[in-house]
């Protein structure tokens, strides 16, 4: 068999068209390289495959990062979106979320028109087979039908596709989603190049036709009057809006459950790899909070041109027998026709303390990985490593300086940092509370936070960066004018503030910033008394709110940041010899010497180095540097 | 640059003892011990069981095997030693010359002097004693009483750190409370109602507040406190000093005097050391309490953060008397009414007249009567009557008060947060910061720094 060469070389090449995949070619490209992204099937490009929903706790905030920094995924889902939520509103302006349904196949042909339109972007259905290295470096893809292309970085994003095996019941077949064939030729090429495997399992629960369903017995759940979008670029959302409906699993659901469960591919031993505690599949959940007698199920539409129905909540890999009689057990699905069963799929994943903070991979240089490849679940977090492991590698074939977060800046790098840090066991996700400055950290300051930055590597266009700028300094004008205008006690005044609040006292000129932080008080009320020269947009009102509002929290948070950095900045050479370090315990040193942080905050983070041992890497840099 | 040269440094104080001790610890401690001890039984150095002592001599072999001095050898291999790593001690001869002459032989042989406190580094380094343990050994060699010596074991022996890991825990289940019902509120599972966590960080605080509190005791049981005696001419002053002097000298007596005026003088008092100012230097030049004695004795007032004001029962008070009275209603103070083996013409209750709420002692001292009774009542007042060497550790150290007082502080917030119903993710803002600030006790976020002014405070050879 003899191999062609293709006849274009790419500067960086993306297998896999998945979440992560997408953001990666994009970034790539707009950065200015030749970029040519491939995958088994043009049809799933972006496919959801499991629920139709972007966003949720966390992973909203990585969605508005995404933007901040110039990604797709926020533009997608405003673009597709048919229910708008915000979610935990009342929990703190860090931890407010938005979350979307997507329609999803309308999210796929959003997505691929966005990736065939891109400058500089070839697209190729391609069932990759090998990765080629030459003198350690990763050069270039090998296709199935014997063409090798070349790239100068290559950027693996094969979410479960390396040796997937889907599981219903006693049936288990090859396949990184139901349906789709696996790529094992290009899984072996994987295990040839020396990789640490594990092995993780994810699951997705059936989904029926909405004609067959009795939504009257369900509780509604609609979306948000005003839906609010995830991009910074959107002004509005005009996709028409749908309800969701909620419903419950009962008693009798877990009966049929538990009389089954030697039946089930988790239950009976088929399964080996390591599902997400945080997304329990229903046998999980039936068995491990034996006392409760009822589990949320979301019924959500899956898009507007279907009548697909996904049931969010009871991802099994039950056989399909039983999957009826438990769909059929639940309120206002009796009679519940179902069109894809659900099931369970395992999958190998590669442990990213592999890689740099780059996602490039520490041993063959070039090559790069991100996404549920990495260990991680989820859309959002897929994209997140996507975007910067698209950015990364098209800043090093141009030969620029990588572009590294730290956990003070953004989700993204609460996320990669982990990811390249800790041992992952199972499937990761993002969680508010993995971020240790969150409150700086919000969803409606990620422009803040970003854009700049976004702009700097030359992901941001022109007219997002000048209204982005245009907001940025509304925000100053006003924070000003707030600091500076005080509200005399005369009787209008006083009268005024009476009126807004019953407890108001007014007894000397108050700046209006002071006002604002009193609890009773929002930013409403203040640009009622004293009314800015114009309406401000609701996003400025937002960010002058919290600013002043939690002044003295986000000033606290800040004193921990500045700690955090001291640590973060000391950067510990790549060559250095942890061996060579006696006080070292010896898992902390084999530890170290395996990972090999790229600084004594990092270093600090490993499970299994103690601060004795951080005390020690100090000294011995403090020596070195003298 | 590699980490395990060898260390060494004379262990035992400067100046002539009985013995005295330098110790080697390190890779190279048993080759060095090889190579300079010759034992006086045929069994080379390498070959000793650990934690034994064995009989020889240190030879100079470079010098025609001049014999330095006869000593024992101390060996004690890795780990279980002060350290953690291989350590000998060569317990020779007291005296100067005998001493650094085997010391500069051990360095010859590839061992490096010790800075300051470097043993305990190892030891802290090497992960056998945390930072607030590493910084008990510090206090307990220069602890200048019994009580002191108590705290300091207690705190080597990791009771502090227990305490202050106990009241981290409590903070994180809390955080982890909190951090749960922003991550998962779909899940209905029963959060923590704002009242109970109110509850729990109150209770935490009043934890955290009892365990700062033993820091004004800690300061005074470890650094003590100055104490001058105030009255007329001739009511006894000088004999009480005598009589507390004569009774109570502690061990430490190097404390020169501070200014030309005065002199102090080192005293235990029920294990708290105290500085007693003597006034004689006043009192010569000029009557501290007849001349506008309240002005004439700022400089005492200013110096002395306790007073013993003495008051003569003999006589009735005095104008200067009723001036010194004054002084108890503002500073802390102690009356003593002396000379009560005379005729009583002042009784107790007339200086409780015009200073309520403060102790009166009747002393004679000239009969050395109620010197005990005046001691015990300074030492609870110095540390308040319900003092006793409790199940919680006393704070001493002015590094830790700190980090607890930012850890107070950072509860304040989260109290005043709950209580205003601000939403959890700005309560978990306060509850990071706390919980941040009581891993600096224990080094759980260190910097060097930190750690070099921590270790520089050690003698060398320690």
């Amino acid at each position: 068999m003899s191999i062609t060469t293709y006849h274009k070389h790419y500067d960086v090449i993306v297998v896999g068209a998945g979440h992560a995949g997408c953001e990666a070619a994009l970034a790539a490209a707009r950065i200015g390289c030749e970029t040519l992204i491939v995958t088994i099937n043009l049809d799933t490009i972006a496919k959801m495959s499991c629920n139709p929903a972007i966003g949720g706790l966390a992973k909203g905030h990585l969605v508005k990062e995404i933007d901040a920094l110039g990604g797709e995924m926020a533009k997608n889902i405003d673009k597709t979106g048919i229910q708008f939520r915000r979610l935990n509103t009342k929990k703190g302006p860090a931890v407010r979320s938005s979350r979307a349904q997507a329609d999803k196949k309308a999210y796929q042909d959003e997505m691929k028109r966005v990736l065939e339109k891109q400058e500089r972007l070839d697209i190729k259905q391609v069932l990759v087979e090998e990765l080629l290295v030459e003198n350690g470096q990763c050069v270039g893809i090998k296709s199935q039908t014997q063409t090798a292309y070349f790239g100068d970085a290559v950027i693996l994003t094969t979410g479960t596709f390396l040796r997937g095996l889907v599981h219903i019941g006693d049936v288990s077949y090859s396949a990184g989603r139901a349906g789709e064939s696996s790529a094992e030729k290009l899984s072996e090429s994987f295990l040839n190049l020396g990789f640490e495997i594990g092995r993780l399992k994810t699951g997705t629960p059936p989904r029926v036709n909405a004609h067959s369903i009795n939504v009257d017995q369900m509780e509604i759940q609609p979306g948000d009057e005003n839906p609010l979008p995830f991009s910074f670029s959107t002004e509005r959302i005009t996709q028409p809006q749908v309800p969701c409906y909620l419903t419950y699993t009962n008693e009798k659901t877990h009966d049929v459950i538990r009389e089954n469960l030697h039946r089930s591919a988790m239950y009976s031993g088929r399964i080996v790899g390591i599902g997400p505690r945080y997304c329990p599949s229903i046998e999980d959940k039936v068995v491990r909070f034996a006392e409760k007698t009822q589990h949320q199920i979301f019924v959500e539409p899956e898009g507007l041109d279907t009548d697909e129905i996904y049931l969010n909540g009871i991802s099994a890999s039950l056989p399909e027998d039983v999957q009826v009689d438990m769909v059929h057990s639940i309120k206002g699905l009796e009679g519940a026709e179902i069109m894809r069963f659900g099931y369970a799929v395992e999958y190998d994943f590669a442990p990213a303390t592999q890689l740099q903070p780059t996602l490039e991979t520490k041993t063959v240089p070039g090559l790069y990985f991100a996404g549920q490849l990495n260990g991680t679940t989820g859309y959002e977090e897929a994209a997140a490593q996507g975007l910067m492991a698209g950015i990364n590698a098209a800043l090093k074939v141009r030969g620029k300086e990588p572009l590294i977060l730290d956990r003070s800046q953004a989700y993204i790098a609460v996320l990669i940092d982990d990811l390249v840090t800790l041992d992952i066991r199972e499937p990761y996700r993002m969680f508010t509370s993995r971020a240790e400055y969150r409150l700086t950290l919000r969803e409606d300051n990620a422009d803040l936070r970003l854009t700049e930055i976004g702009r700097k590597i030359g992901l941001v266009d022109d007219d997002t960066y000048a209204r982005f700028q245009k907001k940025a300094s509304s925000i100053q004008t006003e924070l000003k004018r707030l600091d500076e205008t005080r509200l005399t006690p005369n009787a209008a005044n006083v009268d005024r503030l009476a009126n807004i609040i019953q407890t108001g006292e007014l007894k000397q000129p108050t700046l209006l910033a002071d006002l604002l932080k009193r609890p009773e008080l929002c930013y409403e009320h203040i640009a009622h008394l004293v009314p800015p020269d114009a309406e401000l947009p609701e996003a400025v009102k937002e960010q002058v709110e919290i600013q002043i509002k939690y002044d003295g929290y986000i000033q606290r948070q800040q004193r921990q940041i500045q700690q955090f950095k001291r640590l973060e900045n000391l950067r510990i050479p790549d060559t250095f010899n942890y061996v060579d370090v006696h006080g070292l315990k010896t898992e902390a040193r084999e530890k170290l010497d395996k990972i090999r942080p790229a600084s004594v905050g990092q270093a600090s983070r490993l499970p299994g180095v103690s601060p004795a041992d951080i005390s020690i890497l100090m000294v011995m840099l403090h020596q070195q540097n003298q | 640059m590699k980490f395990d040269d060898t260390i060494t440094a004379i262990a035992t104080p400067r100046g002539e003892g009985g013995i005295g001790i330098v110790r080697v610890s390190g890779s190279l401690a048993i080759p060095i011990a090889c190579q300079l001890f010759h034992p006086s039984r045929d069994i080379s150095p390498d070959k000793l069981p650990t934690h034994t002592l064995t009989h020889g001599h240190v030879i100079d072999t470079s010098e025609s095997d001049e014999v330095v001095d006869e000593v024992l050898l101390g060996i004690m291999r890795a780990p279980n030693t002060y350290t953690t790593e291989d350590i000998v001690e060569f317990n020779c001869h007291g005296g100067f010359v005998p001493l650094t002459t085997v010391l500069e032989l051990v360095v010859k042989s590839g061992a490096r002097l010790a800075e300051p406190g470097e043993f305990t580094k190892r030891a802290y380094l090497n992960g056998r004693l945390d930072l607030a343990q590493a910084e008990a050994v510090a206090e307990l060699i220069s602890s200048k009483t019994e009580l002191s010596r108590k705290i300091a074991i207690d705190a080597l022996s990791g009771k502090l750190s227990e305490h202050v890991n106990r009241l981290g825990d409590s903070l994180a289940s809390l955080l982890a409370e909190v951090e749960a019902s922003i991550d998962f509120p779909d899940e209905d599972l029963d959060f923590m109602k704002i009242d109970t966590q109110l509850q729990t960080v109150r209770a935490i605080q009043k934890d955290l507040v009892q365990f700062l509190d033993t820091a004004s005791e800690g300061r005074i049981i470890k650094e003590g406190v100055k104490v001058a005696i105030l009255g007329k001419p001739n009511v006894g002053k000088s004999s009480l000093f005598n009589a507390l002097v004569t009774t109570a000298r502690a061990i430490v007596t190097d404390i020169p005097g501070t200014t030309r005026d005065t002199i102090e003088e080192a005293i235990n008092v029920g294990g708290i050391p105290i500085n007693l100012i003597d006034t004689a230097g006043i009192r010569q030049t000029d009557d501290l309490v007849e001349q506008h004695g309240v002005q004439r004795s700022r400089d005492v007032l200013d110096k002395a953060e306790f007073l013993l004001l003495m008051f003569d029962a003999s006589q009735p008070l005095e104008e200067a008397d009723i001036e010194l009275l004054q002084i108890g209603n503002s500073h802390r103070v102690i009356l003593i009414l002396n000379k009560t083996d005379l005729h009583m013409v002042t009784q107790p209750l007339v200086l409780s007249d015009h200073c309520p709420k403060v102790r009166v002692i009747q002393t004679a001292i000239t009969e050395e009567k109620g010197i005990d009774e005046l001691k015990n009542a300074i030492r609870d007042e110095l540390l308040g009557g319900e003092f006793a060497m409790a199940e919680s550790p006393i704070i001493t150290n002015a590094r830790h008060q700190d980090a607890l007082r930012r850890a107070q502080e950072s509860l304040d917030n989260v109290i005043a947060s709950l209580e205003n119903e601000m939403p959890p993710d700005l309560v978990s803002v306060d509850l990071r910061i706390g919980l941040d600030a009581l891993g600096d006790i224990v080094g759980k976020t260190t910097t060097e720094d930190i750690l070099d002014r921590i270790f520089s405070q050690f003698c060398v050879g320690k």
